[in-house]
């Protein structure tokens, strides 16, 4: 393969005479300093910019992966939701007579499930994703907030299908979202960020006990129960409320069907907490996991 | 201001043998809470912090050195060594726990091929995917895409999930984009050691296109032919420590002696790089110098044993088989070759192993390294034939027995003889 060679050498990239002119204009190297660090560290939001193809193409991974070698295939993302709903309808909004706001049932537990089926599957995703991409950790550096990133980034795609049955069922209810619809994105906003922030500490805890992957779908059942999915969160006594409210996904599933079905009041007490409980749990994952990161490679 | 890519300074690395971490590499939350509770008792009993059976290990310490713009430097040493430890440092995989080391330039790494490649993407997909975790833009990516796939010779399997190709297809297309990395600084780690021999020259002969452009290298690598060939210094490690540091054929030359007896006992049973049909195969190769110990360094001019073990697989013992020798330079150049069929000496081969010797009783080799590759024959049909089966080092010995080593640059030794004729018969004008 010489000429693969020889193109190789003639392509004009670099001038290759540092040596004799210090610092030229153009290409200066960047110098990395390798030392040991300690204590607490900042987030490095640069950097994590630079390596935002990385997090496109892990994220693009795990979407292009998921479905594969299925024969249902993307039909996968719809059919989880709606299942889940054809149940939900019949033993809660059937059987136990589940108040539902005044809306169908049906339509009720879809707008809940769709921000919740996201956030159980991002985090779940999240939470596994560094001891799941330990040959990278252990091969290749990169900032490893990447990881849990691209794992939460990935669900998004379900999530936009999830939106397209819904635009198909509200049409069948015959039910026109509200003016709040605007609001949306925030509430898919805030969805993704309670999503990453569970993520990173679980993710980071995972790499140092692998009790984590035990724990996790029994956090998530509970976390179920204690989200308005099948249920309105007007059945929760108002003296619970705050307490309820620490739960973020509580706020944001009520978000969901404020903005879309324009129900009942606004979940403003409620989202609130929800914002607070987030940014906490994002900050000290951000700063534990920067804690850790260091000694990833080592321990996983 | 000078061209120094990489300076090195101090360079430690500590890890922890505990009882924990020789079981799992990981700690149970339980253990961990076990511990926080257990440790001030144990303090107050003990009377100190000293936690038993912690044992620390240093695998990199105090290593320093200086590395310019467009140096090839070779990592060499032992298993466990630290060689892996210092490139993982360099590539930021893991912290150092002393020292500090600057790294001037954009710096790529490929301590393994195919890191993060997916069995169910496709060829295509997974130069996207491998190339973007590897440090390259998808711009990059896109505008190689081309010679990335061409390089690895697979333009017709671009769309296959890469699941279904064979190990070499997937090495090859992994090498491809891993070769294609634009880093002024290139940390490499034992990558050349897969592959069949063909794609290794053809991945050799990119690197060294590399290093020529101006790039620097550190490279870690068992195979010291490739480290003699791409590398201009070396840097050889012994438990942590650096041993030797200076050109890369005189620190060769200081590993190999180092290395002293024992290694090439190569165990060939596994290897799947083999050709023929199979009827026998070679299970292990030995070599022994005079006084019959398995050794790395053999002398020019004494004796050297080549201990070849070879099964039958067809459950029956196959007579008459030729077992070839052949020995090359480092570079390749076929040197000698020599059999039992020369010799006129039949070999039965057995089905449980058979361990065939052939004595060589002066080596005829000057001071160097060399390669050995072994072929089996019944009649015309090869039955076996393994490359690169082992690497042997041949130290400076008494071969004319003069003390001269002959050469330099002249492998072969030979007999002979010189003479002055006498004057009669060497007289130009008397022939007519």
């Amino acid at each position: 393969m010489v000429e693969t060679l020889t193109e190789e050498t003639a392509r004009p990239a670099s001038p290759r005479h540092e040596g004799l002119e210090p610092a030229p204009g153009p290409r200066q190297r960047p110098i990395t300093v390798i030392e040991p660090t300690h204590g607490w560290r900042a987030l490095d939001v640069a950097e994590l910019w630079r390596y935002r193809e990385l997090i496109y193409f892990l994220a693009w991974r795990d979407v292009k992966v998921r479905y594969k070698q299925t024969a249902l295939g993307v039909a996968w993302a719809l059919l989880q939701p709606l299942l889940a709903m054809a149940i939900f309808t019949v033993f809660f909004g059937g059987l136990a007579r589940m108040p539902s706001d005044g809306l169908p049932y049906a339509l009720f537990a879809y707008t809940g499930l769709l921000p919740w089926t996201y956030f159980a599957n991002a985090t779940t995703n999240a939470s596994g994703s560094l001891v799941a991409n330990s040959n990278l950790i252990s091969k290749v550096y990169f900032p490893r907030l990447v990881i849990p990133l691209a794992g939460v980034a990935g669900g998004l795609v379900d999530l936009a299908i999830g939106f397209g049955m819904l635009v198909v069922l509200l049409v069948l209810f015959g039910v026109a979202p509200s003016a709040n619809v605007v609001f949306l994105p925030l509430l898919v906003g805030l969805a993704v960020l309670s999503a990453l922030s569970v993520g990173i500490w679980l993710s980071a805890l995972d790499v140092q006990y692998r009790d984590v992957r035990y724990a996790i779908p029994f956090l998530i059942q509970v976390w179920l129960f204690a989200t308005p999915v099948v249920y309105p969160a007007s059945l929760v006594p108002e003296a619970y409320r705050p307490l309820y409210g620490l739960n973020p996904m509580a706020g944001v599933v009520e978000g969901f069907r404020w903005a879309l079905l324009g129900h009942t009041a606004g979940p403003g007490p409620l989202l609130g907490v929800a914002v607070a409980v987030v940014l906490v749990l994002l900050v000290s994952g951000l700063f534990y996991f920067r804690r850790m990161e260091r000694g990833f490679a080592d321990v996983i | 201001m000078s061209d120094v890519a990489v300076r090195v300074k101090g360079l430690g690395k500590r890890y922890y043998l505990g009882p924990s971490q020789g079981r799992a590499a990981y700690k149970s939350l339980r253990e961990s809470l076990v511990d926080a509770v257990q440790a001030p008792l144990r303090r107050l009993r003990n009377g100190s912090r000293q936690t038993d059976a912690v044992q620390e290990l240093w695998a990199l310490r105090d290593v320093s050195f200086e590395l310019r713009h467009g140096e090839v430097l070779g990592i060499i040493g032992r298993n466990g060594a630290g060689k892996s430890t210092l490139l993982k440092i360099l590539a930021r995989i893991t912290e150092p726990t002393t020292g500090r080391a600057e790294v001037h330039g954009r710096v790529g790494s490929l301590l393994e091929v195919g890191t993060g490649f997916h069995p169910e993407l496709t060829g295509r997909e997974n130069i996207y995917l491998n190339g973007t975790i590897l440090g390259m833009s998808k711009d990059d990516i896109g505008r190689k895409f081309d010679e990335i796939v061409a390089f690895a010779e697979l333009e017709a399997f671009l769309d296959t999930p890469v699941k279904r190709y064979s190990s070499g297809m997937y090495m090859r297309l992994a090498f491809s984009v891993a070769a294609h990395l634009d880093p002024e600084i290139l940390v490499v780690d034992e990558v050349l050691a897969v592959g069949d021999t063909k794609f290794q020259q053809k991945c050799l002969k990119k690197m060294s296109g590399v290093a020529s452009e101006g790039r620097t290298i550190l490279f870690v690598s068992h195979n010291m032919s490739a480290v003699s060939a791409l590398c201009g210094r070396a840097v050889l490690l012994a438990h942590g420590k650096i041993a030797d540091f200076g050109g890369a054929d005189e620190v060769i030359r200081s590993y190999l002696v180092d290395l002293g007896d024992g290694l090439p006992d190569v165990v060939l049973s596994r290897r799947l790089d083999r050709t023929g049909s199979g009827e026998v195969q070679f299970c292990r190769f030995t070599i022994e110098d005079d006084a019959g110990r398995r050794a790395e360094v053999l002398q020019s001019g004494k004796p050297a044993s080549f201990i070849l073990h070879a099964r039958s697989t067809t459950g029956t013992p196959i007579d008459n088989v030729s077992l070839y020798l052949a020995v090359g330079s480092i570079r390749d150049v076929p040197l000698f070759l020599q059999s039992n069929l020369f010799t006129g000496e039949p070999v039965t081969i057995s089905p449980d192993a058979t361990v065939v010797a052939c004595h060589i009783p002066r080596l005829p080799l000057a001071e160097g390294t060399y390669r050995v590759h072994l072929g089996a024959k019944i009649g015309t049909t090869v039955v076996d034939h393994l490359t690169d089966v082992a690497q042997f080092q041949v130290a400076e010995g008494d071969y004319y027995g003069s003390g001269h080593q002959g050469g330099p640059g002249f492998p072969i030794l030979v007999d002979a003889r010189w003479q002055t004729m006498p004057v009669a018969a060497a007289q130009p004008g008397n022939s007519n």
